[in-house]
């Protein structure tokens, strides 16, 4: 589990460039544009071939996954 | 008869809201009795030129039947989950390709012969097809039983001109029991919604025709004449166009059904990004979620552009191209889909690269002049719309 969130971190600051999110997972990454729509479908694809679980573009609304303990939160309950 | 125009519509969608109200009230389910109404109403739409009603009917009971299939061999391709993907995608390819054919076959057909076959609604129902069979690719719509699936696409409120519904909103709509509060609610609603819009389409666009042609001939023509026109038809369009969505809306909610809002302040907007947040939303999300969102997800992962930046300009293009396309492949479409394609790919651009305008945008002077540009580029985009810019061009 630790593991899986170290690594959607990491995910997330590679793809905004953005710091920050390392240490503040609740925050809301489109509110404070650290990521736009095309950087959520690069996150997508990086998840994909991190951890072969594949969302939908249409599955999950915007609030599903807008902060980093979300995200972290909808790959684990897939995996 | 016409849905929304002609008046015989309005006067049966009385008794139908009536009998509708009466059920939501006794908190009986409407799911069945907006399925039978639709129908009615889609034999009285097409009953005066029967080719038309024989072809919505065969279009429905092909639709039903291609979802038949693509959730059998979604169940079929789950079993044997080690296929390579191409092999398991293709069917699905295939069954959109069905399904878009009578769209595209007579969007080009209208070009040789104008009687080309086709019925009123067709580019609206194909969408919600389409959503459709790509949902049950992902894996998303598993359950939606044949007759949700034909009371979703005959949905008679949002039939002929949208708003573009989603299918899992429907169903759960239909699904979930109303109580009578519950009900209640979504009439007031529904009825605000039918008033307003009305208002919009008979007073709105009546003085926007009005001032489109009385307006050019005392100014008379020249350039004053043209934008007074340009911006007459642009009210014009908006107030027709929301009024309509307003109304299937309205209706909508009369039946018990949330039907998704397709304007919400579009001259309001600060940049072309935000404009299409506000203008057509049902088709601009759709477009976002199954083209643009496809394509940027396909592009990524096959490495097709060095930057995200190149990927979603090509992506807006691409998006925007096909929405002029589908209006109709007339030079003026056309035009109008490449146009908001560069803008939105050079406003998406600008906000990435330019300093400036990150230094700035939040200022009120900043905004205010963003807002005239967008407001100048928006009507420039109805002109060309509407046929007042390429068509005299070329004579």
């Amino acid at each position: 589990m630790a593991d899986i969130a170290e690594q959607i971190v990491d995910l997330v600051v590679e793809i905004s460039g953005e710091d920050e999110v390392a240490d503040e997972r609740d925050i809301d990454l489109f509110e404070e544009e650290i990521l736009d729509s095309m950087a959520a479908i690069e996150l997508l694809v990086a998840i994909k071939d991190e951890f072969g679980v594949s969302i939908a573009p249409t599955e999950l609304d915007r609030s599903e996954m807008n902060t980093v303990n979300k995200i972290i939160a909808r790959v684990s309950e897939r995996l | 008869m016409d849905f929304y125009v002609e008046p015989a519509f309005f006067v049966l969608c009385a008794p139908i809201a009536i009998i509708a109200c009466v059920m939501g009230v006794l908190e009986r389910p409407l799911k069945r009795y907006s399925l039978v109404v639709s129908v009615v109403m889609l034999f009285l739409l097409f009953f005066r030129t029967p080719g038309t009603l024989i072809y919505a009917a065969v279009y429905l009971a092909v639709s039903v039947a291609l979802y038949g299939v693509a959730l059998w061999s979604r169940e079929d391709s789950s079993r044997s989950e080690d296929a390579p993907h191409g092999m398991r995608s293709l069917p699905y390819g295939v069954l959109v390709g069905v399904q878009l054919l009578p769209l595209v076959a007579y969007k080009v057909g209208v070009l040789v012969r104008p009687d080309f076959p086709g019925f009123l609604g067709i580019s609206y129902i194909t969408f919600k097809a389409v959503q459709v069979l790509l949902e049950v690719h992902d894996g998303l719509i598993t359950d939606m039983t044949y007759l949700e699936y034909l009371g979703f696409l005959s949905f008679f409120p949002t039939f002929t001109s949208g708003p573009i519904m989603r299918s899992r909103a429907y169903v759960q709509d239909v699904r979930t029991p109303l109580s009578r509060d519950g009900y209640l609610d979504r009439l007031y609603r529904g009825l605000g919604w039918f008033v307003l819009g009305a208002l919009y389409k008979f007073v709105g666009a009546a003085l926007a025709q009005w001032f489109m042609w009385f307006v050019p001939v005392v100014v008379g023509g020249g350039v004053l004449g043209w934008l007074v026109t340009v911006f007459g038809y642009g009210m014009d369009l908006f107030f027709d166009f929301a009024g309509y969505s307003d109304m299937a809306m309205g209706l909508g909610l009369v039946l018990g059904v949330e039907v998704p809002r397709n304007f919400r302040a579009p001259f309001v907007a600060t940049d072309i990004k935000e404009f299409w947040d506000r203008w057509h939303i049902s088709l601009s999300t759709w477009l976002r979620d199954f083209v643009f969102m496809r394509f940027s997800q396909f592009a990524i992962s096959h490495k097709l552009f060095k930057s995200r930046l190149t990927c979603a300009c090509v992506g807006f293009m691409l998006n925007m191209v096909l929405m002029g396309a589908w209006h109709g492949i007339t030079p003026d479409y056309l035009v109008y889909g490449l146009y908001h394609g560069l803008l939105l790919a050079g406003c998406h651009a600008m906000q990435k690269k330019w300093k400036f305008y990150k230094a700035h945008r939040r200022d009120r002077w900043f905004m205010v002049a963003s807002w005239a540009v967008t407001m100048v580029a928006v009507f420039f985009g109805f002109a060309l719309f509407g046929g007042y810019v390429v068509t005299p061009l070329l004579g």
